[in-house]
């Protein structure tokens, strides 16, 4: 259901100590209420007074999520001018995303991009002057999410969300039709039909939410970019982090002519590792595309792994991939040291201020540095990326969720056998609701497959 | 040099029903009005279908009537059948509709315009609207003489540059061989208005005697009629009904249809306007489901003294010579005599994204419109928009702020709010589908939403005010009375449970629980109810929905509660959205064309996006604080 108190996560989403879930709206504390316990479950914190901090655990029925504390501020004394409540949260993004979802599970709903700006502004918090900031603030946090929405989605999950949709409106269209028309189009026995259909939608959409769980709904993760010179070994290095032969892996220089993508597990990271063609000159115009692809993919990388063949020596390409990386993140391997080394880290040194690992990927020696090195990076705050991307995937996982719950209500009317016309509503609000996860409204959806699917008029 | 006659406050152009509503309401709101008419033998002409109401049309006419319109008294006097629709499913979708004595239908409302105060009737063509500096001045007739005016309602229905067709014949003329209107095209184009061109169609009228109702089902109207008008009682209407008939098409049909499909203007390109999808001819039927074996056809009465009967799913512009054909074909209709060719009409109406939600056009101070001329199609949307078109006039005139009915208060609010806001390309028809907050916008309940507004307006009399005051009290102080009546689990009580079938109780509990039991109703627990005093059925029909649907409509009202916010968040009519910073292109051209009167409105436009109407509300804000 709709609701007009939002959340989010008000800070950055790096493994800094401390995140901030910020709730705002007339029901911000009967959703802290459901989920906030205080340690001597003395007092409810809408008994509580305003700008006061208690600490306490975030649980999810009995689950407990968070050792947090929480500020809370009542209307207007507060960024928003509403009722707000603030849950320092401690255990990294994992847990603060958390957080979120259960605040969310316990009636607000997530804030659209700048949403607490723009109440802020528009209940009287923000000076008139700050005013065209805002909308700037709304207008490019809007283009972010709706690029990402879309981009970030699996292909799969993409498909799944729009068959499931497509079932729900043609069942909509034809109870619609029927009732629209009730002399041409009986609704005998579309009951039993109907709810085999939406139990197989349920189903449905209780596999994209488990898939949500795992964080794999969309490609999120730090964009890590293998990049190097032809045969330095990157596409065996791909192959080595992921655990499976994934790239095809030859002696055969420039084997590698597109990206190809994979996501792993690191300490609790996700990484999408992209191995790319490697970078040299050259004359061969589907080899030339593939370098292209491989810098602009490189350009886009929260972080860089430049693969150096150490038994062979430095050339021009090496220049310019170094000076390439000069200001971003990226971390220098030695490769092949398995084979007769003709450079070492001092020479790389020389040139580049970065992490140096020698490594063996025939051998499968450095392996463990090299991970060692990320992850340390990525907690000291040297990588960061687009956490947008995570949000992305709370307000999926949310819409999945609210729509089960329509479509749950949708089989208790047909149990309590209801009059079809019921079933339409909230039939109707899963698809709308399902829409959000693909960028689509409803508009005239529902009338223009009543008109496409049924032979409908006088 | 043209003569001058007597000035009036409001010109209304056409006499359809669009225009007999929008003249009632002006002249019964004290305006001196004059209603002009092609001809005066038609007023309220219903030239294609016998009926009125049906699935959210009847919601419509019940609606006008709430609001004090005529329509629903009209029917209610001149039905020849009647019938709740979708009786076996839920409140929200239960739908009036009668058949009617045409020809009754035209005379009994001709009455009721001919005797009313303040009210003119001419039989004339307009041909130009006169403006100055964007205000209507008055209108000239065909004869070059100018009614001066301060306001026009436009309701040319399919007059305009009519021109009906049926394989390679077309006549010049507006339904049923009536003059069209051939001039305020021009005039209209001349103010700067945007026409479109639709098309619609009618099927053939057949001989009574040269049908076989032997090979048909009868259908028959509901024993209990339930009054479109809140006025009546069903004992007030009551009367001997008449039965319509159901046949078939057949593969012989569609065979002739098929290979006669490029004699069909249609398909020939010779019609160039866009038809209602809902109201598809039968060789679009055909065309378009090539796999329906047959196709159902009804064959209903024009009224009761012809025995003219109007063959309704099977409308056509095919050549004359196939129609021969192809109704012969049916079922019954062996040995038909036509009496009238099918035949579909084109028509000039315009882009209704001009006006505003009062339906008075942006551009034209005092300029209003209605009906079909608005690109809608239906005798019950036509109503719908002439009255309100007709009340909106009379405010401003007043110096009152026009009446808009939003759409958690009326399907006549969906209507209007989807004309001017959505882009339509076909002729818009009404649907329960299209009313989001369906459950609240009942039928039943058309009294207790508007008739208040109605009596605001000045169209509902004082004595039907407090006779709806009297009816929601009784509503309430009933429910209340349900809430309180303790049922206790005596086992008179679990006998009399168990009698009407429904589970024994484990504790006590209330009436008011019991008659949410969808095995119950409110007349089946009177064996339990020792306190029950006589009551209304329209009051007894209110507080068992009210229970039995509670959850849902709780639902609804919560969404509307929502829907109110933004909808109450005025823009003012000044405003240029190219000077709104950040607004995407799209969105500046589409607010600049449609020129919402809400927050609300602007969001329902296609094209404006969540973060547009972010960006819209902060601008707003910017504008209000800068005053």
């Amino acid at each position: 259901m709709k609701t007009d108190t939002i959340a989010a996560i008000a800070t950055g989403l790096s493994n800094a100590g401390i995140s901030i879930v910020r709730i705002s709206g007339d029901q911000a504390f009967a959703v802290i209420d459901k989920v906030f316990q205080i340690k001597s479950k003395a007092k409810r914190l809408s008994e509580m007074e305003s700008h006061t901090v208690h600490y306490g655990y975030i649980v999810d029925g009995e689950e407990l999520i968070d050792e947090v504390m929480v500020v809370i501020m009542r209307a207007p004394r507060s960024y928003t001018m509403e009722d707000s409540i603030e849950i320092d949260c401690h255990g990294g993004i994992t847990v603060t995303k958390k957080v979120l979802e259960t605040v969310l599970k316990a009636g607000a709903r997530i804030a659209e991009p700048g949403e607490f700006t723009k109440r802020a502004f528009l209940n009287g918090r923000i000076d008139l002057s700050q005013a065209e900031a805002v909308i700037d603030v709304i207008h490019a946090n809007n283009e972010l999410a709706l690029k990402n929405s879309m981009k970030q989605l699996k292909g799969n999950v993409l498909h799944k969300v729009k068959e499931v949709r497509q079932s729900i409106l043609l069942d909509t269209a034809y109870i619609e039709a029927a009732l629209d028309d009730p002399e041409h189009i009986s609704l005998e026995g579309f009951s039993d039909k109907l709810r085999e259909n939406v139990m197989g939608s349920i189903k449905e959409l209780s596999n994209l939410i488990d898939t949500s769980e795992n964080g794999r709904l969309i490609k999120e993760g730090i964009r890590t970019v293998i990049l190097g010179r032809p045969n330095a070994g990157k596409s065996s290095l791909l192959n080595l982090m992921v655990g499976e032969e994934r790239a095809i892996v030859t002696d055969i220089a420039g084997t590698t002519r597109d990206t190809i993508e994979e996501s792993i597990f690191l300490n609790g990271l996700c990484l999408n590792l992209i191995d790319t063609a490697g970078i040299r000159e050259t004359s061969d115009l589907v080899e030339k595309l593939g370098v292209e692809k491989s810098l602009k993919s490189a350009k886009e990388a929260d972080l860089i792994i430049y693969v150096i063949d150490a038994s062979t020596p430095l050339n021009q390409d090496d220049d310019e991939i170094l000076e390439f990386i000069k200001d971003r993140k990226a971390i220098v391997l030695l490769n092949k040291t398995d084979l007769e080394s003709v450079i070492e880290e001092k020479d790389v040194n020389l040139l580049s201020t970065k992490p140096i690992l020698k490594i063996s990927a025939l051998n499968q020696t450095g392996i463990k540095e090299l991970e060692k090195t990320i992850t340390e990076m990525f907690f000291e705050g040297n990588i960061s990326f687009n956490d947008e991307i995570y949000i992305t995937n709370v307000r999926h996982k949310n819409a999945l969720v609210e729509a089960r719950v329509s479509l749950e209500q949708v089989i208790v009317s047909i149990e309590n056998e209801m009059p079809e016309d019921f079933f339409s509503i909230d039939l109707m609000n899963a698809y709308e609701v399902l829409g959000t996860i693909i960028g689509e409204a409803v508009d005239e959806d529902l009338v223009n497959t009543i008109f496409k699917e049924f032979c409908m008029g006088k | 040099m043209s003569n001058q006659y007597e000035a009036y406050d409001v010109v209304v152009v056409g006499a359809g029903h669009a225009g007999c509503e929008a003249a009632l309401a002006c002249a019964r709101l004290g305006f001196n009005t004059i209603m002009f008419t092609v001809s005066m033998d038609n007023i309220a002409l219903m030239p294609c279908n016998p009926n009125i109401g049906g699935t959210s049309k009847g919601h419509l006419v019940r609606e006008i009537d709430a609001l004090g319109g005529e329509m629903g008294k009209n029917i209610d006097k001149t039905y020849i059948q009647s019938k709740m629709l979708n009786q076996s499913k839920g409140p929200a979708v239960h739908s009036l509709r009668a058949q009617a004595d045409k020809m009754d239908y035209s005379r009994e409302m001709r009455k009721v315009v001919e005797n009313t105060e303040n009210l003119t009737l001419r039989q004339d063509e307009v041909i130009d609207i006169l403006t100055e500096n964007n205000q209507v001045t008055g209108v000239m007739v065909y004869s070059g003489g100018v009614y001066p005016c301060k306001a026009v309602i436009l309701c040319t229905g399919v007059y305009l540059n009519a021109r009906c067709i049926y394989g390679e014949t077309s006549h010049y003329t507006g339904p049923n061989g009536l003059p069209s209107a051939n001039h305020l095209t021009e005039s209209l184009k001349k103010l700067g208005i945007e026409m479109y061109r639709f098309k619609t169609g009618t099927p053939a009228r057949i001989d009574k005697r040269s049908i076989d109702f032997t090979k048909m089902e009868e259908q028959f109207g509901d024993e209990t009629v339930v009054p479109f008008s809140f006025t009546n009682t069903p004992e007030d209407i009551e009367k001997e009904q008449v039965s319509c008939w159901l046949t078939y098409t057949n593969e012989n049909t569609h065979q002739i249809i098929r290979d006669n499909i490029h004699r069909s203007p249609l398909y020939s390109g010779n019609i160039k306007g866009t038809g209602p999808r809902y109201c598809p001819s039968i060789e679009d039927k055909v065309v378009k489901f090539p796999d329906k074996e047959r196709h159902q056809v009804f064959i209903e009465p024009e009224g009761n003294y012809t025995n003219e009967m109007y063959i309704s799913g099977m409308s056509s512009s095919l050549p004359e010579d196939v129609q021969f054909k192809m109704y012969r074909s049916v079922s019954g209709l062996e040995n038909a005599k036509i009496v009238r060719n099918a035949y579909a009409i084109e028509y000039d109406c315009i882009n209704p994204m001009q006006l505003k939600s009062s339906l008075e056009f942006m551009s034209i101070s005092g300029l209003f419109s209605g009906g079909q001329f608005n690109g809608s199609s239906g005798y019950e949307e036509a109503a719908a928009q002439g009255l309100m078109a007709g009340i909106n006039a009379a405010r401003k005139l007043s110096g009152k702020e026009p009446i808009v009915l939003d759409r958690s208060q009326a399907y006549i609010g969906v209507l209007i709010d989807d004309l001017v806001t959505k882009e339509t390309h076909e002729p818009y028809r009404m649907m329960t589908s299209r009313a989001e907050y369906r459950l609240i916008l009942r039928q039943d309940n058309a009294d207790l939403r508007l008739t208040k507004i109605g009596h605001e307006i000045g169209l509902i009399s004082e004595e039907r005010y407090e006779h709806l005051i009297e009816k929601e009290r009784m509503i309430k102080e009933e429910m209340i009375r349900l809430e309180n009546s303790l049922i206790g689990a005596s086992k008179e009580v679990q006998e009399i449970l168990e009698s009407l079938g429904t589970t024994s109780l484990k504790t006590g509990t209330t009436l008011a629980e019991l008659v949410r039991r969808p095995e119950l109703t409110y007349a089946l627990l009177e064996p339990l109810d020792k306190n029950r005093k006589p009551l209304s059925d329209e009051v007894i029909t209110q507080v068992e929905i009210n229970f039995k649907y509670d959850g849902y409509i709780k639902r609804q009202e919560h969404q509307v509660e929502q829907f109110k916010k933004l909808e109450g968040k005025k823009i003012p009519e000044e405003i240029d959205y190219s000077d709104v910073p950040s607004l995407r292109i799209e969105a500046k051209q589409k607010l600049n064309q449609i020129r919402p009167s809400s927050v609300g409105q602007a969001s329902r436009i296609s094209g404006v996006s969540p973060a547009d109407i972010s960006v819209l509300l902060v601008y707003l804000e910017q504008l209000r604080r800068s005053k």
